[in-house]
């Protein structure tokens, strides 16, 4: 920590302990920022610079942007050709419009779903709820690959439901479900459930019920006092739930990748492609980059609305 | 159930639940399936299961996952627990609002994103150090990036519901903080580094996107090869898989949580006991 602390030796004990009575603090706060800083946030750093870099035929595929000339000059290269191809090319914006469509969409029916599902288990005995809970959190801790693919077992053409169906004469023929819209809004609506019903049922669950009682003595029908008292007091949590799938989804490469079709083209499929396919580092760094800056918003409204009972 | 319960209300829950459970039964099922094909039955066999043990790339790949998973968790809960400590017990220093941005933002950070920018500098370092290279470590490092703000969260609430008070006395009573936060502190928040603990491998485990960025060749991890076995179509020993994988995190998480509840009740107790 300090090179001339051997000269000092004698005098070390005192000031070491005076060193970590000022300082103490700083050996529990710097691994998780360092380390933080190191491999969260300087990341985004490296990508915003290759995003001006320009694809190139060595490894790593693209050219340096900073480099040095034989006479010792620093030379830096910008290159916008990326942003610009983001904007002339339409598959990004019409990816990207798509994208937050599917994710808008998923999250109201979410919300739809989940909100009566989140008040139910609210209003049950506490035993019921117990239960009820471990019922809703054990979907969310498995696997999301796996569920994606336990889907496609139920949707598929050959699979329960168009058995099912068939088997009871519902259909002539299978529906097809894979490899449309319809299979990346169920692969999404039941992937995040358990993400719009847990902070809902965190806030309704601290809900006053004599605030409800109240209301109700004083002549209020259960629908007026549910629009009046119930919908206000939980919009933290309906912000959080709505939050917690909309942004998730947006950036969904599983679902679209698995279930959905050639043109269901979700912007973080596009961005795999653009890296894993067409290996083409600085566009698919530049699509990051823009991403992030569009989700700049709901981001900042989740941390507003921020709700610390997401822990299980 | 309480008196209160309409009927529309608890039929909207029970879909619910089945539109969660539904799939997960089904591919249990057929993973006893004896024919090979998908959408016959052919009677029960364990067939796929017996299958399992013997393909190399799934051995290779599980044990794989499982070694990251508990590398990467076990860091996490160590540099989520201080993140927490820092966060809750130091209401003012510099980096504060840095540290509470970046262990927030891994839970809404897109995977995609995430998964590239941290390749971009894992390649940059290895051009400039030789370290790290693809693979191993480096999905490690990105598992505990994400995982140690899941921790963070988890232990944090439960710092904040532990009375800080009791530590003090020890404290007063002349041990020092470190002792007074191991012999105190620590056993409270306990619960939570486990769960914590538990969280982190099961997202370690479980994630695709992130460990495809930032693997090399040669590092594939069991989600990475079971994405690219069902992107080539079904397989009835994936669904082998997926069982065992679904029935074991389940297990645990049920007895975590049992666990869990048992030591909060003894706590409860004691303090009952103390309080008289």
């Amino acid at each position: 920590m300090n090179v001339g602390a051997e000269a000092f030796a004698p005098r070390r004990r005192a000031s070491g302990r005076e060193f970590m009575e000022r300082y103490g603090h700083w050996l529990i706060i710097l691994p998780p920022l360092l380390f933080l800083i190191c491999f969260f946030l300087i990341p985004f750093a490296f990508a915003l610079k290759i995003s001006f870099a320009e694809t190139a035929i060595r490894v790593p595929p693209y050219t340096d942007v900073l480099s040095i000339t034989p006479d010792q000059h620093i030379h830096l290269s910008l290159s916008l050709a990326n942003y610009k191809y983001l904007l002339t090319d339409e598959v990004y914006a019409v990816s990207y419009m798509y994208s937050l469509r599917t994710a808008f969409f998923s999250t109201l029916i979410c919300l739809m779903l989940g909100y009566p599902m989140a008040y139910a288990m609210s209003r049950s005995s506490k035993a019921t709820q117990n239960i009820l809970l471990l019922i809703i959190i054990l979907p969310f801790w498995t696997s999301f690959l796996l569920r994606v693919y336990a889907l496609e077992g139920i949707i598929r053409e050959n699979g329960l439901l168009n058995t099912a169906l068939l088997r009871f004469g519902l259909i002539d023929h299978p529906l097809k479900i894979m490899r449309t819209t319809l299979a990346v809004y169920l692969g999404i609506i039941y992937s995040y459930l358990p993400f719009m019903v847990l902070p809902l049922f965190a806030t309704l669950e601290k809900l006053d019920h004599t605030l409800l009682e109240a209301a109700a003595d004083l002549g209020n029908p259960p629908w007026r006092a549910f629009l009046d008292i119930t919908l206000p007091l939980s919009m933290p949590g309906v912000v959080a739930g709505s939050m917690l799938v909309f942004i998730p989804a947006i950036g969904e490469f599983v679902i679209p990748s698995l279930l959905g079709g050639p043109d269901n083209l979700m912007i973080g499929r596009v961005l795999w492609d653009e890296f894993f396919n067409n290996r083409d580092w600085p566009v698919a760094s530049a699509v990051a980059i823009a991403f992030l800056v569009l989700l700049v918003g709901p981001i900042a409204l989740y941390q507003h609305y921020n709700v610390k009972d997401m822990e299980v | 159930m309480s008196e209160r319960f309409p009927p529309l209300l608890f039929s909207i829950l029970c879909l619910g639940i089945a539109i969660l459970y539904i799939p997960i039964l089904v591919l249990i099922g057929y993973s006893f399936n004896a024919s090979e094909l998908v959408n016959v039955w052919g009677g029960f066999s364990t067939v796929w299961y017996t299958e399992l043990v013997h393909n190399r790339q799934i051995l290779n790949s599980a044990a794989l996952s499982l070694e990251i998973g508990v590398v990467a968790s076990t860091g996490a809960v160590i540099l989520g627990t201080l993140a927490a400590i820092a966060l809750t017990r130091y209401r003012a220093f510099r980096g504060r609002l840095l540290l509470t941005g970046m262990v927030n933002a891994p839970l809404v950070m897109p995977e995609v994103v995430t998964g590239i920018t941290q390749l971009l500098l894992f390649v940059s370092m290895l051009q400039f150090f030789g370290w790290p290279h693809r693979g191993f470590t480096t999905i490690v490092i990105a598992h505990i990036a994400f995982c140690t703000a899941y921790v963070t969260i988890t232990v944090q609430s439960r710092l904040l519901s532990a009375d800080r008070s009791l530590e003090e006395a020890a404290m007063d009573l002349g041990s020092g903080p470190v002792r007074a936060f191991c012999e105190i502190t620590l056993p409270i928040i306990a619960p939570a580094l486990a769960a914590g603990w538990l969280l982190s491998f099961t997202l370690s485990l479980d994630d695709l996107v992130i460990s495809s960025f930032v693997s090399g060749p040669g590092a594939s991890t069991l989600p990475m090869v079971i994405y690219s076995k069902v992107k080539l179509g079904l397989s009835p020993d994936v669904n082998a898989l997926a069982s065992i994988i679904i029935c074991v995190v389940g297990g645990c998480v049920i007895l975590a949580g049992y666990f869990m509840r048992r030591a909060d009740r003894r706590r409860q107790l004691e303090i009952q006991m103390a309080g008289r």
